[in-house]
């Protein structure tokens, strides 16, 4: 398993709205809290392109190298998650994400009165015992554990969004440009995400490795 | 001239403590020490069977290539 990755092909998202219902229902989201939105660009106008935004789990995520009571975690297929006991709902997170991908319900937290974050979990819950009420109350369904993807994903009626292992989300989409004979406005947010290499420290070592030799 | 000499010794003493120091921040990458997360194949229907639970996930994101499943 490499990583999970999300991929919104803005060539066919109808903005149906499926995801965001999906999700919301999933996972029970209060009031005012849409782990997933749509976002149309150039509205009304002939040429429109609808695009399904939530988090998307970056591989050098900006919201991890911002938090000050260090929340956040990922986890070995690559999923961005967060520990909402630590989480003091400082908003610090909210103003680093391109994506704009956390959400504040407002309610208590130790720090103003946002309350803690909230975000997309890629459906696989949270820093409690797999598919426990504590993990369904606070982070909603983890659907990863019970070998299945994101209700977004699989809720998707044009199958304009996808998610799943890199490689897999790859292929499928390469498969589909060369069928229709157009990237459109290919994998959007992609070189947001996932352009920057894993670990940006990594990379500075071994720059400084490759200096010493 | 005793108690000049004093005072002065005492503000050359009391002075040099007060010596400047860095105020840049050094950033330290954090870690993580909240609670650890279960995998996701450990308990629950997969019971720690990685392999099974690949191929699970696997079969589900190919059930998202409509070129497939119309054939």
């Amino acid at each position: 398993m490499a990583r999970m990755k999300f991929l919104c092909d803005a060539e066919r998202c109808i903005e149906c709205n499926g995801c965001v219902t999906a999700c919301k229902n999933e996972h029970d989201l209060p009031w005012g809290v849409n782990r997933r939105r749509v976002v149309t660009i150039n509205d009304g106008v002939p040429g429109e392109k609808s695009i399904s935004v939530s988090c998307m789990h970056c591989s050098d995520a900006p919201c991890m190298a911002v938090c000050p009571t260090d929340c956040f975690y990922k986890t070995e297929e690559g999923v961005v998650l967060h520990n909402k006991d630590a989480c003091i709902g400082c908003g610090y997170c909210f103003f680093a994400c391109p994506f704009g991908a956390p959400q504040f319900p407002n309610g208590p937290a130790a720090f103003g009165a946002r309350g803690k974050m909230d975000k997309c979990t890629f459906c696989a819950g949270g820093p409690e015992e797999n598919g426990s009420k504590a993990e369904n109350e606070k982070y909603g369904r983890n659907r990863i554990s019970e070998g299945k993807l994101p209700a977004c994903a699989e809720m998707c009626a044009t199958k304009a969004l996808l998610a799943g292992d890199a490689s897999v989300v790859s292929d499928i989409y390469r498969d589909r440009v060369l069928r229709r004979g157009k990237a459109g406005d290919a994998a959007w947010g992609w070189a947001t995400a996932y352009g920057k290499p894993e670990q940006a420290q990594e990379r500075t070592r071994e720059q400084k490795r490759e200096g010493q030799k | 001239m005793k108690k000049a000499l004093f005072l002065m010794l005492t503000a050359a003493i009391g002075l040099s403590a007060c010596g400047e120091y860095s105020q840049v921040a050094s950033y330290k990458p954090g870690n993580y020490q909240g609670k650890s997360d279960t995998r996701p194949w450990e308990g629950g229907q997969f019971a720690g069977n990685k392999q099974a639970w690949e191929a699970a996930l696997t079969n589900r994101a190919q059930a998202q290539n409509e070129y497939k499943r119309a054939n």
